[in-house]
């Protein structure tokens, strides 16, 4: 079998490992690294439940070789709470307006959403929209998870605006 | 784990990619991996080495060179969809990425692999047979050019040799002030088109047509150029008349393709209706400075 030695480092935490070069990388995160919090739905690209950021940007842990992440930063499901423990806004969003049911979509969900939120604090209902487009939901039929985006928005941005004022 | 058992490879020059791939058997070429690995999870490929062009920094990049615009081969497709540089000189392009599947593929996927992939379905070979790309290769005996006209060689299969290398592509912009649109029908936003349409166009003061360009996927195995329609269509007016004779043109298309869920007959229907918008909203944009300032 075909090792290969792999340096990454997972929500802030460095890891080495060898793996097997056809590992993929949701398969390494669930069963080398025990971080079941990133789902495996159907597994060639399509349903968006293994979603996670790669160097801060949203890709599909199922169409990724472990190896392919060497030397990378990535946050799963379990990194996106705050330091303290507490949910990130986005996080309590989706807890305040039910955008969750069965919690099998959540994880690709949330990490999909904090990419949008981290370039966009104000996001129109077709942009949430168009963002979760690679993200089945079968359960909350998605408005509870778009209001719930655009409810985090909203308070990131009401907490953004006096710092920006502080700053001038 | 998915894929069946491989050897993985990682070369980091152009070079390195060319002498793998000359001397490994039953290899595999890996660029984003957002077709290729789905393939191999369910085992329709199983290749003995993969070689992964990722780590390959000269096949990434998007410059203006020799008033050619020039996109390796590696790019991803959200940068190219981002790229002022695209932006400015091929509007075109960031309008059909926003109907390519989703930002978590276009953040891995790359032009070169949709390419090299061809999908007759897929927007990315539509818009580069609009633009008349010329797709670039590297093999053994250097480096050669090939028109898009001529990148197909069949049903989802580039006209290359084995042992070459696709390295990137380039298209000269249209003039300033062209019009644009890529219009497509698929069932959920993200999926590949059933048809697709993209029309570029010039149009002079007088409103005559002075450079038109449509080219339609999802009819063939390849993006399906109506060659003569844009001939005839040069110095007409940009009006109703002229649209009719490019739709008409469509009814001459032989073995329109088609598959279990869409008919050969409902494919040319959705390409005339398509085309018809397609062209409509280009000549509209033509010369009309404010026009892409409303739609990004």
């Amino acid at each position: 079998m075909d090792k290969i030695h792999i340096k990454v480092s997972v929500n802030h935490q460095m890891y080495e490992k060898d793996v097997d070069s056809r590992c993929t990388l949701g398969d390494f995160l669930r069963n080398d690294l025990g971080l079941t919090g990133t789902h495996y739905g159907c597994e060639h690209g399509v349903c968006g439940a293994c979603t996670v950021l790669l160097n801060s940007k949203s890709v599909r842990s199922c169409l990724l070789l472990a190896v392919q992440a060497n030397g990378s930063e990535i946050t799963t499901i379990e990194g996106l709470a705050n330091d303290d423990g507490t949910l990130s806004e986005l996080q309590q969003a989706f807890t305040e307006c039910h955008a969750l049911q069965c919690g099998f979509c959540t994880p690709g969900m949330l990490t999909t959403l904090t990419e949008l939120l981290s370039e966009n604090l104000s996001p129109t209902e077709a942009q949430v929209k168009s963002a979760i487009s690679g993200n089945l939901c079968r359960c909350t039929g998605y408005q509870p998870i778009v209001d719930a985006t655009i409810l985090a928005a909203s308070r990131l941005r009401d907490k953004s605006i006096p710092s920006a004022a502080i700053k001038q | 784990m998915k894929p069946a058992p491989f050897k993985y490879h990682a070369p980091t020059s152009v070079g390195e990619a060319l002498q793998l791939l000359a001397k490994l058997e039953n290899p595999k070429i890996l660029a984003g991996g957002q077709s290729l690995m789905p393939m191999m999870n369910f085992r329709f490929m199983m290749p003995s080495h993969i070689i992964d062009l990722n780590q390959i920094d000269e096949l990434y990049g998007i410059e203006l060179r020799d008033q050619s615009i020039h996109i390796g081969a590696m790019t991803r497709q959200h940068d190219i969809q981002t790229s002022d540089l695209v932006k400015k000189f091929a509007p075109i392009i960031p309008d059909a990425y926003d109907l390519v599947s989703h930002r978590q593929i276009r953040n891995r996927g790359t032009l070169g692999g949709s390419l090299c992939h061809l999908d007759p379905s897929s927007e990315q070979p539509c818009f580069i047979s609009a633009l008349d790309g010329e797709i670039e290769v590297m093999g053994p005996n250097g480096r050669r050019s090939i028109p898009i006209g001529e990148w197909t060689s069949t049903y989802m299969t580039p006209a290359m040799n084995d042992d070459e290398l696709m390295i990137g592509t380039s298209f000269k912009p249209w003039p300033d002030g062209h019009g644009w649109a890529f219009l497509e029908y698929s069932r959920r936003h993200g999926d590949y088109a059933i048809v697709g349409v993209a029309v570029l166009s010039s149009i002079n003061e007088k409103r005559e047509i002075t450079k038109i360009s449509i080219s339609i996927c999802g009819i063939s195995f390849a993006p399906y150029r109506l060659k003569d329609a844009e001939t005839n269509l040069i110095g007409m007016v940009a009006d109703q008349h002229a649209i009719e004779i490019a739709i008409k043109s469509i009814d001459s298309i032989e073995d329109v393709m088609e598959d279990a869920h869409n008919s050969s007959e409902y494919r040319r229907h959705l390409a005339k209706v398509y085309t018809r918008r397609a062209i409509e909203l280009a000549f509209q944009r033509a010369n009309n400075h404010n026009y892409g300032q409303n739609t990004h």
